[in-house]
């Protein structure tokens, strides 16, 4: 373990603890996420896997611990863990309405920019930049206002924004909600492709993406992790079809995308 | 051939404003109305910082006043000490009728120094927004709330020069002022100078106001007024982001209370307060906040509203300005600018970009 600590990439939780007035939506929760995995977190609704994701990244305040690459990430403030290589998309996409994708694209790779820089009109494209456009197809379409794109294009033009930020460690909320099925297969390429060279981290309520692309897979419960392995050990597991599958009469769930823990 | 005149467009518009402003409205307007065109001017130096502030950082800097005060009584302290000086008193003339000692008070001996003087009439304010920004952006104080803190701030300090009479000249402010580093602001010639001083000025401060808007830095404060979260985790600290709006707007404030100083010869805590705080923000919310030409332009025409209507009606004025201040945040955010924009998007794009979703309402994090 000390050795994936060492490269920087991998993710350490122990303990993790959320509460909110009372209510404790993370309970202590453990989580070894090895580098180039791709983790897909499951659960039932407000089993606490954003809440997660938010002690993660700075959002929320929790007690326990959270390592990555040797850093302790509880306690540090949002950008300041962003800028350590982990970075976030939301359950709905959210990016830069009025900026075009290009300028959306060139903030994400700017938080290092000299203040020189910053006060200079961008003259080129950055490479990093045309290999994020060209990863999440985007190239077409680079100088549209990221505010006319269809709902699947904003989710990649964010997994395009962590790409160029030059991110270790994604963290993905729900990024197939609302997309047709054909969005799903590249959507679920895409990660495959970005996981080559990086950590990601899946929410999802949708089965068969989870079934198709996932390498590992937490299944989270009331604030618990539940049971962890590959799909297969997942599914085998007696708890998991009890509390989560089990419980819908349907063996597998529909993939509705609901909005979970408002 | 299109994309040459895409280039000349912004070079070409700044000539065409360089002209009207020194070439057309001196020649044009009588030495009464172009001393009252420098005023308008003044208010639109105001504008180009708010428009950068708020149209562009979503900061909605109501009170203005504060920076534009700082400015104006650094060059009126300055001025008074040197007519005081020029007729041999040591005291500036309220002083002499208001003040209980004589002497001069510590704080304003320095202001004697002409570059002292000028060099606090943009730092001050700057260092003041520096310092109050810092807090306030770190405290993550936004929307409504900034609004509210940045009004009782120009309350305050107009409150404040208020109660000191003896030594800012209470309500009536520092008035009476005669010369210009020199010059005797009697002489039309010497208004007229003035005057250019103040369109070069408003020239330079557009100019540097459009590499902000176009630069990186431009784009990524549009990004924090939009989705300042999403920006956090990007790696960015939007407070500093929103500092450097807030800062660079204060010091373009407090050079337009300067200039202002010189080309109506007063300034006074009538002119800092609330209303007028409000009164700053009001040109470049009809004319178009985000667009910097619609907020100058607003903000003069504004400016000239006020002056010609509220001879006429004084009573209805005030209500007027409120009406318009509401109409223009309430029901066109982008001002008159963005009519002109939806008009020539009519005409170059026939067919308009079909959103395949309803806009999402963003909310980032906060999970209950």
């Amino acid at each position: 373990m000390s050795g994936e600590v060492l490269k920087g990439e991998g993710l350490t939780v122990r303990d993790l603890r959320v509460t909110f007035d009372g209510f404790t939506a993370v309970d202590g929760v453990d989580l070894d996420i090895r580098p180039g995995d791709l983790r897909f977190l499951i659960g039932p609704n407000g089993a606490g896997k954003t809440t997660l994701v938010d002690a993660v990244t700075g959002l929320v305040k929790a007690t326990g611990s959270v390592r990555f690459g040797g850093d302790e990430l509880l306690g540090k403030p949002v950008h300041r863990i962003a800028r350590l290589g982990i970075g976030r998309t939301f359950q709905t996409a959210t990016v830069f309405e009025e900026l075009t994708v290009l300028q959306n694209l060139d903030i994400a790779a700017g938080a290092g920019r000299g203040p020189l820089t910053m006060l200079r009109r961008r003259t080129g494209v950055p490479e990093s930049v045309t290999k994020a456009l060209e990863t999440t197809g985007l190239t077409e379409l680079r100088d549209r206002p990221a505010g006319v794109l269809a709902h699947g294009q904003k989710q990649w033009l964010e997994i395009g924004m962590l790409l160029v930020q030059d991110v270790q460690l994604l963290l993905l909320d729900e990024p197939v909600a609302g997309m047709s099925h054909e969005e799903r297969e590249a959507t679920g390429e895409l990660l495959q492709r970005v996981s080559a060279e990086r950590t990601v981290v899946v929410i999802e309520h949708d089965m068969d993406f989870m079934r198709s692309f996932a390498r590992s897979v937490s299944v989270l419960h009331a604030g618990k992790v539940l049971s962890e392995g590959t799909v297969a050990e997942v599914q085998a597991d007696a708890k998991v079809q009890e509390v989560y599958l089990g419980r819908v009469s349907e063996p597998e769930p529909a993939a509705v995308p609901v909005a979970e823990e408002a | 051939m299109t994309t040459t005149l895409t280039r000349l467009r912004v070079p070409g518009a700044f000539l065409l404003g360089a002209v009207l402003l020194l070439g057309v409205a001196p020649l044009a307007l009588s030495d009464f109305r172009l001393s009252l065109f420098a005023k308008y001017l003044c208010y639109a130096i105001v504008a180009v910082g708010v428009s950068l502030a708020w149209g562009r950082g979503g900061l909605m800097v109501l009170g203005q006043g504060v920076f534009f005060g700082l400015g104006g009584y650094a060059m009126a302290m300055h001025l008074k000490l040197t007519d005081a000086a020029a007729t041999g008193e040591k005291l500036p003339d309220f002083m002499q009728l208001y003040g209980t000692s004589d002497a001069l008070p510590w704080w304003w001996e320095p202001f004697a120094n002409p570059f002292f003087a000028l060099a606090m009439t943009v730092l001050l304010p700057m260092v003041v927004a520096g310092v109050l920004g810092f807090f306030i952006f770190r405290r993550r104080v936004k929307g409504a709330y900034f609004a509210i803190l940045s009004q009782a701030l120009a309350a305050a300090l107009s409150i404040w020069l208020i109660g000191q009479q003896a030594t800012t000249g209470g309500t009536n402010g520092l008035t009476d002022i005669q010369g210009f580093f020199g010059y005797s602001l009697d002489d039309p010639v010497n208004q007229r100078m003035v005057y250019f001083i103040i369109a070069a000025v408003l020239l330079l401060l557009m100019a540097l106001a459009r590499q902000l808007f176009v630069s990186r830095y431009g784009e990524l404060l549009v990004a924090v007024r939009d989705s300042e979260e999403r920006v956090r985790f990007l790696g960015y600290d939007p407070a500093n982001v929103k500092l450097v709006a807030y800062v660079v707007a204060a010091g373009m404030a407090g050079l337009a209370g300067a200039l202002f100083v010189p080309a109506v010869g007063i300034i006074s805590p009538a002119l800092i307060g609330i209303v007028p705080s409000i009164g700053f923000v009001i040109g470049a919310a009809v004319g178009g906040r985000a667009s910097l030409v619609g907020a100058v332009l607003g903000a003069i025409a504004v400016a000239w509203a006020q002056s010609t209507l509220s001879d006429a009606f004084p009573a209805a004025w005030t209500y007027l300005q409120g009406l318009l201040f509401v109409l223009a945040v309430g029901f066109l955010p982008g001002g008159l600018a963005s009519l002109w924009f939806v008009l020539r998007r009519r005409r170059t794009r026939p067919t308009p970009v079909i959103r395949t979703e309803e806009p999402v309402a963003v909310t980032v994090g906060e999970t209950a």
